[in-house]
């Protein structure tokens, strides 16, 4: 049997940012996953994270997954992959499957950091071939180069919802529908925006009835549900489709900490170790980060990792209960900032009616995925103004303040309190650098000049398909639900280092559209346009 | 629950559903009336459900359907989820083959 100061369970984001803080201490720590590569979910995230600085905000999950991982090389922390835990026992002993051995290793601490695995509802039909986890889809595409499908509805309005919805058409899907039972998008508002701006059509208050085909799925059933989830007769539509993603939720994989006989509570966020706010389970010495704790996302992971690793830490006697506190402090803070907003923890299922700032919340956004033109004027990050200016379509208060940090003329103000709405200074000058546009996590920032030649308007879009369009291209301008409103001609694209691979694409429009183009579809369509 | 259900509660008739053939545990391929009807016969927990259906203890280990059989169960007795007693959790926790488990502690 071997013996490590600390053993930790998953190589995900939480787990390697707690080997991460361990290692540094001077702990002869070693981490094991049971998959074929390190990083957990990272690797399949190619969006833009939301936070602020330090929280990674606008840098790309994968990316992050690789500083992390270049991180622990660093600071020398083992991980062992391919090694599945099948056991946590009574004095920290845990058993590995390595090859086609079970292992012994003993660890004074433990910290289990294995994750979640995907919730699934049935429905008639719901084995065939072509029902897939949302989370499927997205290793299939990103980690795998594999096009899930060619139409594919997605079931589930949260955040994995609309991101895996826009990750489709990225690879070439075409998203015939976004379903949810909820009345409400689930997720943020700018999710739901660059979805339905591409034209997926939002069924809200609405569920799956059955699954066709009998091979595989060639089609599905959709129904319009009442207030007490039943279905209303005569509501039934038919879809063809061959893919059918379900973004339902997550489920903590918590097995190996209720084995080992931690404290454990069934909650409706599923069965959760009961922690302190350090990680520590009910049993010293056996911690517990990221979303086996608590489904949230990487980035409260990334945290709640690196103060478990501390507190495992402290445990061990590598460092004082002081510097403990004292490391933990700004930690617990960053993380806070994240639970903070519309979409805190405790604001789920509560109806939001104002934003903080006393500004009606859009309801189109809510049941449709996109702010109606009647609506967009009232938020403060939409100003007219002469010559070209920033116009930010971000509407619910989310702790994310990348645009207020990157724009160099101070244009876009967010305050202390980074869920509070961006709003436009009228005093400063933009200067059209595009930066906001590229930084955006939600890809609500354009740019907007009404004055560009007489008649005819300008909008830089954030714009991240193939293939990528080139100047003098025309097609449509669509606006925020995925409509024409005109034709446009492209007139310039940016690509630059500081945008990441989000591409600005400024397209010319008869001046009265200015305010409602928000997208361009080539006349050679891309491949997900039917 | 916590406590031993009393296992006199009526629930009534059990009353056939026209989705009762659909399959709620992929791995062991249990269908929804075969749990409706084994909690009807008064399996009230999980662990019996298992141990009787074998629904939850195949290949996934129950990944997928712990979640939908508890629901069932919550809504055959009227009661909310969080009131049905979770399963409990024992290695492996990954179907592992006999072959490997056999060699098991070789290393010493």
């Amino acid at each position: 049997m071997k013996r490590y100061d600390l053993i930790i369970i998953g190589a995900g984001p939480a787990g390697l940012s707690a080997a991460i803080e361990a290692a540094k201490r001077g702990i002869k720590v070693i981490v094991f996953d049971e998959n074929a590569k390190p990083g957990g979910q990272l690797f399949k995230q190619i969006h833009k994270f939301f936070g602020s600085k330090e929280h990674k905000a606008k840098i790309r999950g994968f990316k992050i997954g690789e500083e992390l991982l270049q991180e622990a090389n660093h600071y020398g922390v083992e991980v062992v992959l391919k090694a599945i835990v099948a056991g946590l026992y009574l004095d920290k002993e845990i058993t590995v499957q390595i090859g086609d051995e079970i292992l012994h290793y003993k660890g004074d601490a433990i910290i289990v950091a294995t994750g979640a695995s995907e919730n699934m509802v049935p429905f008639a039909g719901w084995t065939l071939p072509g029902v897939i986890g949302a989370g499927a889809a997205q290793t299939m595409m990103n980690l795998h180069s594999i096009k899930p499908g060619n139409r594919v509805l997605m079931l589930g309005s949260g955040n994995v919802g609309l991101v895996v919805s826009f990750q489709l058409m990225q690879a070439g899907c075409e998203v015939v529908a976004l379903v949810d039972a909820a009345p409400r998008v689930g997720g943020y508002g700018v999710h739901a925006s660059k979805v339905a701006r591409c034209g997926v059509p939002f069924y809200l208050s609405h569920t799956i009835i059955k699954a066709e085909g009998e091979e595989f799925v060639t089609g599905v059933t959709l129904g319009e549900v009442d207030s007490s989830w039943q279905i209303i007769p005569g509501t039934e539509k038919h879809l063809a489709v061959d893919t059918i993603c379900l973004a339902v939720g997550l489920s903590p994989m918590s097995q190996l900490l209720s084995m080992a006989g931690c404290q454990m509570q069934d909650t409706p966020g599923g069965f959760l170790p009961v922690c302190a706010e350090s990680g520590e389970t009910s049993i010293p010495g056996i911690f517990a980060a990221g979303d086996v704790s608590g489904i949230e996302e990487a980035s409260s992971a990334m945290i709640e990792g690196r103060i478990a690793g501390l507190a495992a830490a402290e445990y061990l006697g590598f460092i004082t209960g002081e510097e403990l506190e004292g490391l933990s402090r700004e930690l617990e803070k960053a993380l806070q900032c994240l639970r903070e907003g519309m979409f805190a923890p405790e604001n789920k299922g509560r109806t939001i009616a104002k934003t903080d700032e006393g500004i009606e919340v859009s309801h189109t956004l809510l049941k449709k995925g996109y702010v109606d033109q009647s609506e967009i004027l009232r938020f403060p990050g939409v100003r007219k103004a002469s010559g070209i200016h920033p116009v930010i379509e971000c509407t619910q208060n989310i702790p994310c303040n990348p645009c207020q940090d990157v724009c160099l003329k101070k244009c876009i103000k967010i305050g202390e309190k980074m869920t509070a709405l961006p709003a436009i200074d009228p005093e400063r000058e933009c200067s059209g650098c595009g930066l906001c546009v590229a930084s955006c996590p939600g890809q609500a920032i354009f740019l907007v000049n009404e004055e560009y030649e007489p008649g005819l308007a300008s909008i830089t879009i954030p714009y991240e398909f193939i293939p990528l369009p080139v100047a003098g291209d025309k097609g449509k301008a669509l606006d925020r639900k995925g409509e024409e409103v005109c034709l446009a001609e492209v007139t310039t694209v940016r690509t630059a280092q500081a945008f990441d691979q989000t591409n600005l694409l400024t397209i010319q429009v008869p001046a009265d559209a200015a305010m409602k183009v928000r997208f361009f579809r080539s006349l050679e369509a891309e491949p997900w346009v039917k | 629950m916590g406590k031993i259900k009393d296992r006199l509660t009526s629930m009534g008739e059990f009353v056939p559903q026209p989705d009762d053939d659909m399959i709620i545990c992929r791995c062991e391929e249990i269908s929804k009336g075969e749990i409706r009807q084994a909690i009807h016969d008064g399996m009230f927990t999980l662990t019996e459900i298992r141990r009787f259906l074998r629904a939850g203890m195949g290949l996934c280990q129950g990944q997928t359907c712990t979640r939908l059989v508890k629901g069932m169960i919550a809504r055959e007795l009227g009661i909310s989820p969080l009131e049905v007693e979770s399963t409990a959790a024992r290695a492996p926790m990954r179907p592992i083959k006999m072959i490997v488990l056999g060699n098991e502690g070789k290393e010493s």
